[in-house]
């Protein structure tokens, strides 16, 4: 594969941190038959890691992603993007940062059917009001860098399901943002296209410095990462580098190297 | 995202269901479809019924025959030879502001000329025939006053008849046989045409009325009296004072109806103007339902749509879709779905009026401004009822969105 130049914008603010979350709460429903999902998290990610979230079903990580995803309002509490207060944006100021500062990766892949692996990676540049040459210019490129150049116009239903992951990570990748958050990136994948997904990751957080936030509860997953954060009832119970929460016969199994946590 | 691209995207997701997509449309092409025709059938009739009251003159009253018939029963006795030839004159002489007064009796006979023969309408009238009717001779002359008063087998041929007898030409100054009585031609008329109504004016004979009673039908009683009056206004005026004239020579008792009735020929084209235009009405009133028929098909597609898309719209709102986008781009798709079906709709709308004037003898007149309006409402209808199911898409909470299944 090329190598991946950075074209991104500058990822973080002044003082380092790209995320910054500050008593975060979520709470679905009213009066007695309200979920408290988020009970008051606070966290920091700087710009370039790589942080894993982890935790059982119910434990709030997957509000806790759509929240840090810019896909729903939190109900109280503190969130700045990049130095940007969030948490209190209208939908379509919403959709902007979501178009222009953060790249989704869904468990399914969420391609657009019956549409060609280049389309599918305009998508997020038609949106952002890119010219149609420099559309194609940019799909095509980032198509090569994730390994697909050869594939350009093959629709989802003919590719495998680590090449459309691979396509979905190039889209992810389409208007520069400085953070990737991928939702159980490798949950409909074999072990080999896993590899090949997270490897990309890997690769994409360390040429390129782009923040990755992955959501998982596969301890092979969160080997890659270099900090895992642990959800419970709503709250962060654990939050630590990833050679400490992950045991050494895991990391050595899934054959992630020695340097990713460098 | 700019429109053609939003045209693109709406095309694609049509053509993926195609039959469904032209399911939808049937409503809104059927509708169309109905507009133009409507229109068509309308404004040919419409025409027709115009033209008509030009060539016949709208200065033209009429006298028939026959009572009026009063609470649908029909009033007086010996109603159909009322009528003869010194009324007329007397018309003509009496009653101001009359230019003419024509009286005309038919029958029908067969015509020959040498080896040919025609069947064919033999008019009996007087001089100020082509005064009265509009209608001049092409070739020859009418008849004289003189010729009138002698009763002379002279004859005055439609352009109809005259082709079919004389398809060579040369019909002045042949000789026809009517009925056993031989006719000297010597005159042709101008060709007029079929009726509104698919009728050939052209064929037809004209003699004296003198020769036709005399000669032909053995009677004293005419058909009717044509009037023509000074102006279209003196109209009111010249059916008045005919029908008192009438009276006083029928030797009517007060009590008597009238044995004649009188009437303005713009008034009877009047009725069948109206009669046109409730057909239009009614067809009109079919268009509209079917158009909203056809936008609660698109609606209703339009929703299924949306709900099968729902993962669509929320990966699109996580890449950056706002809620107008999304809205615009379901409001787009309906459109093309109804604009498409206003298209077909044209076609099917002027192929109908074709067939309804080529197998149904209808006069048709199909005018850009229907295929405008039947183009806009289709358009219209798309827009609103594609509105509701373009809102919700757009109103989507993408996160529901991401996860529906």
């Amino acid at each position: 594969m090329a190598e991946i130049p950075a074209m991104g914008r500058p990822p973080a603010a002044g003082n380092g941190w790209l995320i910054e979350v500050e008593g975060l709460t979520k709470v679905y429903g009213e009066g007695p038959a309200a979920v408290h999902a988020l009970r008051g998290v606070s966290l920091r990610i700087r710009a370039g890691e790589f942080v894993a979230i982890m935790g059982p079903s119910g434990s709030g990580k997957s509000t806790f992603m759509h929240l840090l995803g810019c896909l729903d309002h939190p109900t109280s509490g503190s969130y700045r993007l990049a130095g940007e207060e969030v948490s209190r944006l209208s939908r379509d100021r919403l959709a902007l940062v979501r178009n222009t500062r953060i790249g989704f990766v869904f468990q399914s892949f969420n391609l657009l059917s019956r549409t060609s692996a280049l389309e599918n990676v305009e998508l997020p540049m038609l949106y952002a009001g890119v010219p149609r040459d420099q559309r194609l210019r940019g799909a095509r490129g980032l198509l090569e860098q994730v390994g697909l150049g050869e594939r350009l116009n093959h629709k989802p239903s003919e590719l495998s399901g680590g090449q459309q992951q691979r396509v979905a990570i190039a889209r992810a990748l389409a208007n520069g943002a400085p953070l990737l958050m991928a939702d159980e990136p490798t949950g409909n994948l074999d072990s080999t296209s896993s590899a090949e997904i997270m490897t990309l990751f890997r690769r994409l957080n360390r040429e390129r410095s782009i923040t990755v936030v992955v959501v998982t509860h596969d301890m092979q997953v969160a080997a890659w990462s270099n900090r895992v954060v642990t959800f419970k009832d709503g709250l962060i119970t654990d939050d630590r580098p990833a050679e400490d929460a992950i045991p050494a016969s895991v990391r050595e199994n899934v054959g992630a190297p020695e340097e990713v946590r460098a | 995202m700019n429109f053609t691209l939003l045209l693109r995207v709406a095309w694609q997701a049509l053509r993926r269901n195609a039959t469904r997509s032209f399911l939808t449309m049937l409503g809104i092409i059927i509708g169309v479809g109905a507009v133009i025709t409507s229109m068509a059938i309308g404004s040919g009739a419409q025409a027709a019924v115009l033209a008509q009251i030009e060539s016949l003159g709208a200065n033209l009253v009429i006298v028939i025959p026959g009572a009026v018939s009063s609470g649908g029963v029909s009033l007086g006795t010996g109603t159909r030879t009322s009528l003869k030839l010194p009324d007329a004159d007397a018309i003509a002489q009496q009653v101001p502001e009359v230019a003419a007064a024509a009286p005309s009796s038919q029958t029908s006979a067969q015509v020959v000329a040498g080896g040919t023969n025609w069947f064919t309408t033999i008019a009996g009238s007087t001089t100020s025939w082509p005064q009265v009717n509009n209608w001049n001779v092409a070739q020859g002359r009418f008849f004289t006053a003189d010729e009138q008063a002698h009763a002379a087998k002279i004859a005055v041929l439609g352009s109809t008849v005259a082709a079919s007898l004389f398809p060579g030409g040369g019909a002045v100054g042949s000789g026809v046989v009517i009925k056993n009585v031989p006719f000297r031609v010597v005159g042709v008329l101008d060709t007029k045409g079929q009726t509104g109504f698919g009728r050939d004016r052209d064929d037809t004979v004209v003699v004296p009325i003198t020769t036709l009673l005399d000669r032909l039908t053995g009677n004293s009683w005419v058909g009717n009296i044509a009037i023509s009056a000074t102006s279209p206004e003196a109209v009111p005026g010249v059916i008045d004072a005919t029908e008192r004239l009438l009276r006083l020579r029928h030797h009517l008792a007060a009590y008597q109806p009238d044995d004649f009735s009188v009437r303005n020929i713009s008034d009877v084209q009047q009725v069948r103007l109206a009669t046109s235009q409730t057909q239009t009405l009614l067809l009109a009133g079919i268009a509209v339902v079917s158009l909203v028929v056809g936008g609660i098909g698109i609606m209703n597609i339009m929703l299924v749509s949306v709900t099968e898309r729902t993962r669509e719209i929320g990966l699109r709102m996580a890449v950056g879709a706002r809620g107008r986008d999304i809205l615009l781009q379901f409001l787009v798709e309906a459109l093309t779905l109804a604009c498409a079906g206003g298209l077909i709709g044209i076609v099917l709308g002027l192929a109908t009026a074709q067939a309804t004037s080529a197998l149904g003898h209808w006069p048709v007149l199909v005018s850009p401004f229907s295929m405008i309006l039947g183009f806009t409402s289709a358009a219209l209808v798309g827009v609103v009822f594609g509105f509701y199911p373009a809102q919700r898409a757009a109103a989507l909470d993408p996160i529901v969105a991401l996860r529906y299944e």
